[in-house]
């Protein structure tokens, strides 16, 4: 996926660059509304995440024009001023959603696919492997043995895997990728959450396999 | 007088008390003068009636005068002397005068009188024999055109009679004053009271009001009050405008704490994601706990005086509380899905119509569930009820979270007080007393629950119609 994001503080952006590339997710920066524009212009996105205050402008015009563009890429409003009026008038104006700073980035992911499960426009929304087919739009797994809803932990999960089969994930990757950072959670809840995805691919061409003190991956059966 | 921002105002008398007494004054004199012209009036008419009875009974005698062979005759009408007994039981004495010797009458009964005929009666009060009498004088010449002889008539009376009329009238002359000065004076203490109600209007008008109301004033006041009532709302204008820069301020502070704590926080994911020692990452998710505090603090406060800031400019528009909730769950459950939530929302089917301020409203319903979510374990569920109670919306939130301990229940409202087992759950202990806030605005209130293993029920009751 790739997204947009317009944030005039460098350091923040940065950081935020950063932490989405970590989830290898291709992210590019604009850090004021004139090259917010010119980026929107030449390159497709399928999100983008806006400041309000930025050196050029207001980021609020930068939404109204998006919106009279006609332009359908939705857009997640990052703001400082948590103030109650100014969260109506962002939604008012076209925003789809908004998170206010500092975020967390588990809750910023959620939202951001929220969204794009509103808009049904993610271009990539069905993963393959082992016969087995993960509908990142419907969150859902099918085999030929029928499909099986998932809770959004789950779902997290299976898409960890799916997108890299074979290799091994330590159990505290998987937890930071699993919760939030200021959750509370111990390393067995991670055991938990690969228990109930080894009942649902249960009789179907794909397991978790236990890699002994490393971690887990996903194989497909012999 | 009523304690103002504690201290006690210091009066200087009393307008309606200083009003009364002037008016009472002037009344008082209205009536003494009242009094005096009544009684003046009264008896002149009554010294007047007495004159002209005398004087006509005068001319009768004189009218009866005739001459024969030079003699000045007069056959008395006794009808002229009983004339004047009608009116009175007063004595009356006579003297018909001729050339200075007495025809017929009181002959020590003297009266001066010119010497020439005159047709106009001549009046004095004199005492006559021990007693104050009013006398008339007519003068007639007598006889024919060769010898004329001048006869003057006189009659008296004493004024027994006059005194008693006059003291009569004296009484009732008092009597009318009296009564004048006690209705001037009521109607002067009415008038008093009048003139200070729309001061008291306006007065009223403002003590009633909320100590967050910054409505300008609208009481309807007269002319003379206009200058203290714009004065007043001036003085309103520019507290509110002062509020509103503090409000700025506070936004404007959030928004420079809150980037930089942004940009730590995401450095601190980062990181967070490089490390592998454990105790390195339990260090670095403290830190980034602390950030959420202070992050939701500042806006925990920032939508405390948002919230406090428009219940005083309260403006309710036509809502239905279904939808309102409906937009707060579904803009809420992409961070309960994180947990594994799942709030469920479920109404009567009743009208749940109501009049509210709806930003207002939405705050308060997001505060409660964002709680309900926060205090909630993983996989659990949150159940979201709209019904009616007697004359109540109800919008009840049922989690299965760890409820509420160690306060009274109602002290979760007060400012900053959390309760005993929040653990290491971020809060800032604003969340309730922005709801219950809200509530009060609205005209209701909000009810808490709480039995131990069985979550908590925090419910929201807003008027009926």
């Amino acid at each position: 996926m790739r997204f947009l994001l317009v944030e005039d503080n460098a350091q923040l952006a940065r950081a935020v660059c950063d932490r989405f590339a970590i989830d290898g997710h291709a992210i590019d920066h604009a850090s004021s509304l004139a090259d917010a524009i010119a980026f929107v212009d030449t390159t497709h996105y399928d999100l983008i995440l806006l400041d309000i205050m930025l050196p050029d402008g207001d980021g609020r015009d930068f939404l109204s024009r998006h919106r009279r563009a006609k332009n359908k890429t939705p857009v997640i409003v990052l703001t400082a001023r948590s103030q109650v009026s100014d969260r109506i008038s962002l939604l008012d104006l076209g925003a789809d959603d908004y998170v206010t700073k500092p975020f967390d980035f588990a809750e910023l992911e959620a939202r951001c696919r929220a969204v794009l499960r509103r808009q049904g426009g993610v271009a990539q929304n069905r993963i393959e492997f082992a016969g087995v087919v993960l509908d990142s739009l419907e969150a859902t797994l099918s085999a030929k043995n029928g499909t099986q809803n998932l809770r959004n932990r789950e779902f997290r999960l299976v898409e960890i895997f799916f997108a890299a089969p074979g290799q091994i994930f330590s159990k505290n990757h998987l937890m930071d990728r699993l919760f939030s950072l200021s959750d509370d959670v111990s390393e067995n809840a991670i055991e938990v959450y690969v228990g109930r995805l080894r009942k649902k691919l249960d009789g179907t061409g794909a397991q978790i396999e236990t890699v002994r003190s490393l971690g887990y991956r996903l194989v497909a059966k012999e | 007088m009523k304690a103002i921002f504690g201290t006690t105002l210091i009066t200087r008398g009393s307008m309606q008390r200083r009003l009364v007494i002037q008016l009472s004054l002037i009344a008082f004199l209205l009536s003494l003068l009242l009094f005096l012209i009544v009684q003046g009036v009264a008896d002149r008419a009554a010294s007047d009636t007495q004159d002209n009875i005398l004087a006509a009974s005068a001319i009768s005698i004189a009218d009866a005068l005739y001459s024969e062979g030079g003699q000045v005759q007069l056959e008395l009408p006794y009808s002229a002397l009983s004339m004047l007994g009608t009116i009175s039981e007063d004595r009356v004495f006579y003297r018909v005068n001729v050339d200075g010797t007495t025809l017929t009458g009181y002959d020590d009964l003297v009266v001066s009188a010119r010497s020439d005929v005159s047709t106009q009666a001549e009046f004095s009060t004199f005492s006559y024999r021990g007693e104050p009498v009013r006398a008339v004088s007519v003068t007639r010449s007598v006889g024919s055109q060769s010898q004329r002889t001048l006869v003057q008539v006189v009659v008296a009376q004493t004024r027994l009679s006059l005194a008693q009329i006059s003291y009569r009238i004296t009484l009732w002359a008092v009597a009318i004053g009296v009564a004048f000065f006690l209705v001037a004076t009521g109607l002067s203490l009415w008038a008093a009271h009048n003139a200070l109600a729309p001061l008291n209007r306006v007065a009223s008008a403002v003590t009633r009001r909320g100590p967050n109301d910054l409505r300008p004033v609208r009481a309807e006041a007269p002319a003379e009050l206009a200058p203290l009532v714009s004065a007043l709302n001036s003085f309103i204008v520019r507290l509110s405008a002062s509020l509103a820069r503090s409000e700025d301020f506070i936004a404007e502070a959030a928004h420079r704490v809150r980037t930089p704590l942004a940009t730590v926080r995401t450095q601190a994911e980062v990181i967070h994601r490089s490390l592998q020692h454990s105790k390195n990452k339990s260090a670095l998710r403290e830190m980034i706990r602390a950030i959420d505090e202070s992050s939701r603090s500042a806006g925990q406060l920032l939508d405390h005086a948002m919230v406090n800031f428009r219940a005083d400019q309260f403006q309710a528009v036509d809502i239905d509380l279904r939808e309102l909730v409906a937009e707060t769950v579904e803009r809420l459950s992409p961070t309960a899905e994180l947990k594994d939530i799942a709030i469920s929302v479920s109404d009567t089917g009743e009208d749940f119509a109501f009049s509210a301020d709806p930003i207002l409203l939405q705050n308060a319903l997001r505060n409660v569930l964002d709680n309900a979510i926060k205090y909630s374990p993983p996989d659990s569920d949150i159940l979201v009820k709209l019904f009616h109670d007697s004359n109540f919306h109800v919008i009840s939130f049922h989690d299965q979270g760890r409820g509420f301990e160690g306060l009274n229940l109602e002290n979760h409202f007060e400012r900053f007080k959390r309760g005993s087992n929040v653990g290491d759950i971020v809060g800032s202990g604003l969340g309730l007393t922005i709801v219950n806030e809200v509530a009060r605005a609205h005209g209701g209130h909000v009810k808490i629950t709480s039995n131990k293993g069985e979550g908590a029920c925090v419910s929201l009751f807003l008027p009926l119609a």
